[in-house]
């Protein structure tokens, strides 16, 4: 049941790693191809303090490398939004500015629950992550409130990531049964750090419409399928490699 | 019969491989220890969570204290590293390699630090980046000199 739910932090921040990771040498500025492979690395970093106590829960039958790369598509309990493709510009940074209110919300609430080692890693990853808001939500305010086009381009990709993010506040039944926050509970937190920046970037808060969730349970969409099988194309063709 | 001052002395040999005129200990990473007989375990937290230094760092503290003892290296997450564990020579030292030293402040939206430059100590500088070549920096410009440098972020 907790490895269940560490897996499921992990997976999410190793897919979103990956997803950022693709920007590498193909970025809009270097500056800002600099800044999506870091927050990449953190998201790597943090989700290898998940994966090896998710080994160690699991009583170390598997590593931390055979959890991250040797599972099937169905195992992954990532959020359904974290596995969008990258789109334009303006789409990663609104899945990622998604993401980061989130994220640290759930951090924030991590650090108090009864698992001392989750509230080391939410500790650590606290840091970091209101570094990754402040950056995402400056430029949700820069092209948001930036050209027509810009405007334009961030206005449709939050209007189409938005059915991706109901699931960032949905409780799965492994959350419901152990001592770690619910992410239903900061949902209206969400909706409300979510809503000012966007009222600040002169964007329109979406319409409630169809809502998507099934990651957290291992129910996916088509794009994860093909992110694993690019990931874990070293670990299959050469079972067992190590650094 | 291996003692921890002698440790301590020797890890301060061990230079960051990113930042190499700083040592494990100016970096503030080494939070303990312990010698019982000839087993030296040793406590170190890492930076930032992906830091990708953290194993070399771990192998070189390794082959440093090896000769001498058999080595357990602990890694610690919590308390969380802060650039306030970062010693005031080792300040020094990254203003001496033209890094500037975390400077706090400036962390809300479209705010930045006021950092002077390293070279010409002038005040007026401009951030470049929030992100630099590694996950501790970030990049700016002076305006005086337009020497362009990093500035080791404020790390809380």
């Amino acid at each position: 049941m907790k490895q269940d739910y560490v897996l499921h932090l992990a997976d999410t921040h190793l897919i979103l790693g990956q997803r950022l990771g693709e920007w590498c040498g193909h970025n809009v500025v270097l500056e800002q191809d600099i800044a999506m492979s870091n927050i990449a690395l953190d998201l790597l970093g943090q989700c290898r303090s998940l994966y090896q106590y998710a080994a160690e829960l699991g009583g170390n039958k598997q590593t931390e490398d055979q959890l991250a790369f040797l599972r099937g598509e169905r195992q992954y309990k990532n959020h359904l939004l974290v596995e969008q493709p990258n789109g334009d510009f303006a789409f990663t940074i609104a899945r990622q500015f998604f993401f980061d209110v989130y994220h640290q919300l759930l951090c924030e609430e991590l650090v108090k629950c009864s698992d001392k080692q989750l509230q080391a890693i939410a500790e650590k990853s606290l840091k970091e992550v209101r570094y990754h808001l402040t950056w995402s939500s400056e430029w949700m305010i820069r092209l948001g409130d930036g050209t027509t086009e810009s405007h334009q381009r961030l206005q449709t990709a939050v209007n189409e990531l938005w059915m991706w993010t109901h699931e960032l506040t949905t409780t799965a039944s492994y959350e419901e049964a152990l001592d770690v926050p619910r992410p239903s509970d900061f949902k209206a937190a969400w909706h409300a750090k979510v809503s000012a920046i966007l009222k600040e970037a002169t964007l329109e808060i979406p319409a409630e419409s169809t809502k998507q969730a099934g990651g957290k349970e291992g129910v996916h969409t088509e794009h994860l399928g093909f992110i694993l099988s690019e990931m874990q194309m070293m670990q299959r063709t050469y079972p067992g490699m190590t650094w | 019969m291996v003692t921890t001052e002698q440790i301590w002395k020797l890890l301060n040999d061990v230079a960051d491989p990113e930042i190499p005129v700083l040592s494990v200990l100016d970096l503030g990473i080494v939070r303990d220890v312990n010698v019982s007989g000839d087993k030296v375990r040793i406590t170190i937290t890492p930076t930032y969570s992906g830091c990708p230094a953290m194993n070399t760092i771990e192998t070189d503290i390794r082959e440093k204290v090896q000769g001498l003892a058999t080595v357990d290296i602990i890694t610690q997450l919590s308390p969380a590293w802060t650039t306030d564990w970062l010693t005031e020579s080792g300040k020094q030292k990254l203003k001496d390699y033209g890094i500037a030293p975390p400077v706090e402040g400036g962390t809300g939206m479209f705010e930045n630090p006021q950092v002077s430059c390293p070279r010409c100590e002038s005040a007026n500088t401009k951030m470049l980046a929030q992100f630099g070549s590694t996950a501790c920096k970030s990049m700016y410009q002076c305006q005086d000199c337009f020497e362009p440098f990093d500035h080791f972020k404020c790390h809380r």
